[in-house]
């Protein structure tokens, strides 16, 4: 068959395209642009080359960060993940349970990082917040400003709490579209409830799962808002990511070049990561 | 392997039934033979599904019980029932192979391996599958996969029973032939008992030994395909049966004749009928003779289907259908004789006369 060719289509996708290069590649190119020159105001610049690049990979201020952005993002999966398919395997089906269980999960999603950043940093303080107070009053020593394992387990929490919903949704939508009938069939080849969720309810909700394991990889990886509200990358350095590192560098000490090279860098790391996810979590549908 | 008996059998899926109306299930009180092949037949809606369910216990009747070989089952869950079950569309284990599913209910069973592998093997030979055994399930066709919940219902064949919702509703024409006569021939060699749900005649008709006819959830008849040809015990019967359907027409009855319009037919006996019923007639297509001598009648339409013709007439103002060879000539003057032992008596639908 021959495809006839239609260069009129270019006209409707313009507008996408437009904005995409204002919004996306403009932007992204003027880091490219920062990232090989140096500058001392005045908007003067030198050329540096890699030289900002040779910076970032050899400075161990980066690498202790990416190091805290892996275990973060390893940690946020491994707890989401689970909790979310449990929550959604246990909310209802049918009845009025339904729409509260609904916008009961969607609650969290529905608040602004930085909003979620200040309950948990007023929910947390020794002084006056509910968790920090009690604890206090408990006997548990906690102090998320001086114990970097207090920070930790505060920001993992907060994460827990605001993004698990997300999951959970997106498992329950996966769920209530698997009909009955293979349920009924489970009941007669009498399979045990193990059985039913390995062999129905995990392979039917397989696309939904690597949606969201992509999406929590990828966002949590990118964390800055709330720890930044909580901690502000303390104490110390032990809840300093890669975002919030970023910004320091580039709006505290203003170094737009080494900024600039590390942005892309960051960048070229999320994307490399969440391409190998896609890779591994789909190649098991192409064997047959 | 088990007789099943269902005893004042209702069901509604509201939960608090008042009227006739709320019952999807009215009243079923039958008894299936152990090893019989009995085929549900009925249209959408009217309860089939919701009686197979009940029996392999997927759905727990609102009123009666239902025993297997005598003891009581209606309490006992699917798994303890021992029942296999196929259901209209395929329902596969993606993730396993083709060997895994048929291999699946019997591991949960707890068989031991070199049984389980027999059997499948055996099943796999059945249907058809052997060169797929260790394919994934998950990229086969809609007819293998359909295949494949077939095998994995007979691959149990110490069951109780194996109910057939529709199976072959998803198959193509020539695989349906196939498959039902290897049903078939299952049935007769393990001789379980098997209930099929169809709204297909013909499936119905050359599958089971007994046809149970459902119309708006009763069972309206249960019979032979024959039985329920000649005597279809309620006027849906004779409509749904048969193709095209019993003409049902409206008369009146003196005696040991019955009136149609202004004419007037001899009956082999005087039915026994309540005043104010609601009285019909009715007449298989292939029970009128076509011809010259008789009571007139005005042609509309002949449909030429082949082995034989089908007429539409009109006769004493209502509709009725004929079937005539297909060498026999029309005449213009049209007139028509009824088979008498063929007149079946309906009195408010259902049939009364000395035949049963």
């Amino acid at each position: 068959m021959e495809k006839t060719w239609n260069n009129k289509a270019w006209f409707l996708v313009l507008p996408v395209l437009l904005l995409v290069a204002f919004s996306a590649v403009i932007p992204l190119m003027t880091v490219v642009n920062y990232s090989v020159q140096d500058t001392f105001g005045n908007n003067e610049f030198f050329w540096a080359g890699t030289d900002w690049f040779s910076q970032i990979l050899s400075s161990p201020r980066f690498w202790d960060a990416l190091g805290r952005n892996l275990f973060f993002s390893l940690i946020i999966l491994l707890i989401e993940i689970p909790l979310g398919i449990f929550i959604a395997l246990n909310m209802p089906k049918h009845g009025i349970g339904v729409p509260v269980c609904l916008v009961l999960m969607a609650l969290p999603l529905l608040i602004p990082w930085n909003v979620v950043g200040t309950i948990w940093q007023v929910f947390g303080r020794v002084d006056i917040g509910l968790l920090g107070h009690t604890l206090e009053a408990l006997g548990i020593d906690y102090n998320y400003v001086r114990n970097p394992t207090d920070a930790w387990v505060t920001v993992i929490l907060m994460d827990v709490w605001h993004w698990t919903s997300l999951v959970v949704l997106l498992c329950y939508a996966g769920l209530v579209s698997i009909p009955d009938a293979y349920y009924q069939a489970a009941k007669i080849d009498g399979a045990s409830r193990w059985a039913v969720f390995r062999y129905i309810q995990l392979p039917k909700m397989k696309r939904v799962l690597l949606i969201a394991v992509l999406l929590r990889f990828m966002d949590s990886f990118m964390i800055y808002t709330e720890p930044f509200v909580v901690t502000g990358g303390g104490p110390g350095n032990s809840t300093t990511f890669l975002s919030i590192d970023l910004v320091k560098m580039a709006i505290g000490q203003f170094d737009l070049g080494p900024a600039a090279a590390m942005s892309i860098i960051y960048f070229l790391i999320i994307l490399l990561m969440s391409w190998v996810f896609y890779t591994v979590m789909t190649s098991s549908d192409a064997d047959a | 392997m088990a007789r099943i008996t269902l005893d004042h059998i209702r069901h509604a899926y509201g939960p608090n039934p008042v009227s006739d109306h709320d019952y999807a299930l009215r009243e079923v009180d039958h008894e299936w033979e152990d090893g019989g092949a009995y085929a549900l037949l009925g249209p959408s809606g009217c309860g089939k599904t919701t009686l197979l369910n009940i029996i392999s216990g997927l759905l727990h009747p609102s009123h009666g019980r239902i025993l297997f070989d005598g003891k009581d089952v209606t309490d006992l869950s699917t798994e303890a029932r021992n029942i296999a079950q196929v259901f209209q569309f395929p329902v596969i284990y993606d993730t396993m192979t083709v060997y895994d599913n048929l291999a699946f209910p019997l591991r949960n069973r707890g068989v031991p391996e070199p049984e389980i592998d027999r059997r499948v093997r055996d099943m796999l030979e059945i249907i058809d599958l052997s060169d797929w055994a260790n394919r994934k399930a998950q990229r086969l066709t809609a007819d293998q996969k359909q295949k494949i919940s077939l095998g994995r219902g007979l691959v149990r064949n110490d069951v109780n029973a194996i109910l057939f919702d529709e199976p072959l509703t998803v198959i193509d024409p020539h695989m349906k032939w196939v498959l039902r006569s290897q049903l078939k021939r299952l049935h007769k060699k393990f001789g379980f008992t098997m209930v099929y749900v169809t709204h297909d005649q013909t499936e119905a008709l050359t599958f089971a030994d007994k046809v149970v006819v459902m119309y708006e959830g009763e069972i309206v008849q249960i019979g032979t395909p024959a039985e329920l040809f000649e005597r279809p015990r309620h006027t849906f019967v004779g409509y749904f049966i048969g193709s095209p359907g019993m003409n049902v027409l409206p008369a009146r009855l003196d005696g040991a004749r019955a009136v149609v319009g202004n004419e007037t037919l001899a009956l082999d006996h005087a039915p026994v009928v309540a005043p104010g019923d609601k009285i019909e007639i009715g007449i298989r297509p292939e029970f009128i003779h076509l011809g010259r001598e008789g009571m007139p009648v005005r042609i509309n339409r002949v449909e030429d289907i082949g082995r034989h013709r089908i007429v539409r007439a009109e006769f004493e103002g209502q509709p009725i259908a004929i079937v005539s060879p297909e060498n026999e000539d029309i005449p213009a003057e049209a007139r028509i004789t009824f088979d008498p032992g063929a007149v079946n008596i309906y009195a408010n639908s259902w049939r009364v006369g000395a035949k049963v």
